[in-house]
């Protein structure tokens, strides 16, 4: 198992050194930089001032020369500085971090939870009635873009009915549970919603599976009752495959997180790396990204070890 | 089960929103504070680094500039007793030991000035903020630069003489201050960079020490909110407000629907804020809930033309694109007529406009004769073909996803399709427009897009021979239309040297005659600053300018 664990980090610390590179590159690759905004936006500047922020930001150095530098820090520990904030990038990368692991979590258990109670339902009587009604539920959460799912429930709960905050994270004043609480509602519903939807169409699938399997058979000639058949025998065999899923969803909550984020203006990490790809703060970027990149990795590593804890066949 | 479940989560949900006063208490029910949304978040709050539109607009709560131009587009004193002319003697003409003419400026702080911490601001602050901007490893960047002055000399705690060894006309116009006792610090780095990094504007943005405004910063939360609160040492009259929230929300959809919900009271139209078409829509929607403003600014949309182009060069084809559009309609039709129709980049609300130059109403029968005598003949296409049976076809650019500019954009094309001229569109996201496009003037026939200038700038940067990108000089400039004129050249050279308004006005008239009878550009509207504010607020004006609303928000108050 250690070796397997070691392994894996050491897999998982190749790809963000391949990653890194291409990230770089890409961002890299798109024309144009920051100062071009100053130069349209901003009456005056001289073309003298715009050479001296070039180089004072190091925009005047050879792309991979730049990466080359950013590597070398990295690799020591020190991710670089911000140009578009103005401060260390870790500064900013960790409140912006903990916003959105709230926000991801939060999302993500609830989204666990209701897809497990939609799905194994639905599996129970497929054809049914119920099974129809979840499947179009799960259908309009999966196809339903999230950008006007947000804007609609704030149209809804902020400017019509007035029960919840449009957005931000606290009330300038406030700033206590209840009220934090109240600002994480939309934005925790939404990234749920547009979750849930794929979680249950996939658990349904793999409880309908596990429930035509021999072993169920048995279990039901032993004289189990139905719910311990169906949570114990069927639920635990139903998930291995469920859990590639949500491991790798990771990824796309990670998106999810940046549209929510933005439509409700949460600083969390998807709202930074978009703007820092748009301001082309390389260091910010960058680094936001192999964040990203390392939790769907260890979501990945997470996902294996509970293969292996839910089937004792799976030898790791 | 599931019914109890749901129930308990509805009345979990019901609970909440009537959890504390029972509703929730919205920032404009307060009337003490105000919560804008601002659709930018800034970098930081120095002053002089990196000068966004944002930037500038938050620091216009909380720092004042030396000087600034006013709603009526006039330069007043912000920090100093009088502002100083060659007319009453605060400035004066001087020549230095190498015979070269320069003026002396002699700036007086007014009494009783002070930063946020409670330490005066005197002339060390000014000598400072002069040896900081001036030095090229600082990253300072902003339109009148401190290196103008050669020597900044120190009379007293609040007098100072700057000598600037050139006439220049902006010898008054100077802006903010950095606090020495708290940035000297800073400022000791060897490196180029080093002060932005160690700046307590990055470090340490609540700092009080550094705002000398009627606000300062009590809270700075990155890419969320800024707190401003009253500065308890601002000399000036005491803010009615006393709270100002400044919200970051990018989406402009979900900007409008917090204003709608009250979570947010209002949004600036400096270009932070909602775009123009989402402001009339929601002045239509709902006329009564807010008081909508337009204020014409400096902002000046139009349409590039490629000189490089050989359809472009006989200027009557110049002259019938203009002669082919209807400018008028389309801001009315468009912009319900809240954007004026441009002449050329002089605003009518600028002292520097003339209405003496040729005219281009909408005229396509004028359009097609003048093409007829460029050689330009309707084809059974349609298109107008020359002698050699090429086509006069053109291709426009701008940048892509900005519906309006799109829309413009189409209206423009049936109109120059009426007359004869075939034009294709080339969008492009806006990082490629003007990041390689226009800098490397790219563009093959038409680039829209606008620019801002200064109040009384000098159109050196966008029209003069010597600003024209090119490989040779790095892309530097913004001549992207290569104008090379040298009347042109001339009269901006003697624009700049004139410090008497009087003769430069009709320089300026000249150039915008030159400009008018070349038609480089195709100049279409100035754009409007559209601004949603609280019915309650009183006390605030608009610039329409670079200088923005806030550095007047001491007046802003609740009726």
């Amino acid at each position: 198992m250690n070796r397997f664990i070691l392994r894996r980090l050491l897999q998982s610390a190749l790809v963000l050194l391949v990653m890194s590179f291409v990230i770089y590159g890409l961002i890299g690759l798109m024309p144009g930089d920051p100062l071009d905004v100053m130069v349209a936006s901003v009456p005056g500047v001289t073309p003298e001032q715009i050479a001296r922020l070039r180089a004072i930001y190091g925009l005047d150095q050879p792309l991979m020369l730049r990466y080359f530098h950013w590597l070398m820090a990295a690799l020591q520990g020190d991710l670089g500085y911000s140009r578009s904030h103005s401060v260390p990038v870790l500064a900013v990368l960790a409140p912006a971090l903990w916003t959105t692991c709230k926000l991801m979590l939060i999302s993500f258990v609830a989204a666990v939870a209701l897809s497990f109670v939609l799905g194994i339902t639905a599996a129970l009587k497929p054809g049914g009635w119920l099974d129809g009604a979840i499947g179009l539920v799960a259908f309009a959460g999966i196809s339903v873009p999230v950008f006007w799912l947000a804007l609609m429930m704030i149209l809804v709960f902020a400017v019509e009915l007035h029960w919840l905050p449009a957005s931000g994270g606290f009330t300038v004043g406030d700033g206590g549970f209840v009220d934090q609480f109240r600002h994480l509602v939309m934005p925790v519903t939404t990234l749920a919603l547009a979750t849930t939807g794929g979680f249950t169409r996939f658990v349904r699938a793999s409880m309908i599976e596990t429930l035509r399997a021999d072993h169920i058979r048995t279990a039901r000639a032993k004289g189990n009752p139905p719910s311990r058949v169906v949570l114990v025998h069927a639920l635990r065999n139903a998930m291995i495959p469920v859990l590639t899923v949500m491991a790798l969803s990771f990824g796309s909550l990670f998106s999810g997180a940046l549209l929510t984020e933005t439509m409700f203006a949460q600083p969390g990490m998807g709202k930074l790396i978009y703007d820092a790809i748009l301001s082309n703060d390389f260091n910010l970027a960058l680094s936001g990204l192999l964040f990203a990149t390392l939790i769907t990795l260890l979501a990945n590593l997470a996902a294996d070890l509970a293969y292996a804890w839910l089937d004792p066949r799976i030898k790791l | 089960m599931s019914i109890r479940v749901t129930v308990a989560a509805l009345g979990l949900l019901v609970g909440l929103s009537s959890s504390g006063t029972g509703q929730l208490v919205t920032p404009a029910m307060a009337r003490d504070s105000l919560t804008i949304g601002i659709s930018q978040f800034p970098p930081s709050l120095h002053p002089g680094i990196d000068p966004l539109v944002i930037k500038s607009y938050v620091d216009a709560f909380v720092t004042r500039p030396m000087t600034a131009y006013d709603a009526n587009w006039t330069l007043q004193c912000m920090l100093c007793t009088k502002l100083p002319t060659i007319d009453n003697g605060g400035a004066v003409f001087e020549t230095l030991p190498d015979g070269t003419r320069g003026i002396a400026v002699t700036f007086t702080l007014k009494p009783g000035l002070k930063w946020g911490d409670g330490v005066p601001v005197t002339s060390k602050d000014i000598v400072f903020t002069w040896k900081v901007g001036g030095d090229p490893k600082s990253g300072y960047s902003i339109p009148h630069p401190w290196e103008r002055a050669k020597s900044v000399e120190a009379v007293d705690d609040r007098t100072v003489i700057f000598h600037l060894d050139h006439i220049d006309t902006s010898y008054n116009n100077w802006s903010q201050l950095l606090p020495e006792h708290l940035e000297a610090e800073a400022a000791k780095g060897e490196n180029a960079g080093d002060y932005g990094k160690a700046s307590l504007y990055a470090r340490q943005p609540i700092n009080p020490g550094l705002y000398n405004g009627p606000y300062i910063v009590t809270s700075y939360e990155t890419s969320a909110q800024i707190v401003l609160e009253a500065n308890p040492y601002w000399p000036g009259p005491k803010p009615a407000l006393k709270r100002i929230v400044l919200r970051d929300i990018e989406n402009t959809a979900a900007l409008q629907a917090n204003l709608e919900s009250g979570d947010i009271d209002m949004t600036p139209g400096e270009g932070v804020g909602l775009s123009i078409d989402q402001v009339i829509a929601m002045e239509k929607k709902e006329p009564e809930k807010f008081v909508y403003l337009y204020k014409p600014s400096l902002t000046y949309e139009h349409i590039d033309l490629q000189a490089n182009n050989p359809l472009l060069a006989d200027v009557r084809v110049r002259r019938a694109l203009l002669l082919a559009i209807d400018r008028q309609t389309l801001v009315s039709k468009l912009f319900e007529g809240k954007q004026p129709v441009a002449a050329s980049w002089v605003n009518p609300l600028d002292g520097n406009y003339t209405k003496d130059t040729a005219n281009y109403p909408y005229d396509p029968a004028k359009a097609r004769a003048l093409l007829k005598e460029a050689g330009w003949t309707p084809g059974s296409d349609g298109v107008c073909r020359n002698a050699k049976g090429v086509p006069l076809q053109l291709e426009i650019a701008t940048t892509a996803g900005n519906k309006l500019r799109e829309l413009t954009e189409q209206v423009l094309i049936s109109q120059w399709k009426a007359s004869c001229i075939a034009v294709s569109v080339k969008n492009e996201q806006a990082r490629t427009f003007f990041g390689e496009t226009m800098r490397k003037r790219l563009y093959s026939g038409m680039a829209m897009y606008a620019w801002s200038s200064n109040v009384d700038e000098s159109p050196r940067r966008t029209l003069h021979s010597s600003q024209t990108p090119t490989d040779a000089n790095g892309w530097g400039g913004a001549n992207y239309i290569a104008f090379a004129n040298p009347q042109m050249d001339a009269d901006i050279a003697a624009i700049e040297g004139e410090l008497d308004a009087a003769k430069r006005r009709p320089v300026w008239a000249e150039m915008q005659r030159i400009y008018a009878e070349q038609v480089p550009v195709l100049p279409l509207f100035f754009r409007a600053e559209p601004y949603a504010l609280p019915k309650w607020l009183k006390g605030f004006t608009a610039t329409g300018h670079g200088d923005y609303s806030p550095l007047w928000a001491e007046n802003w108050r609740a009726e």
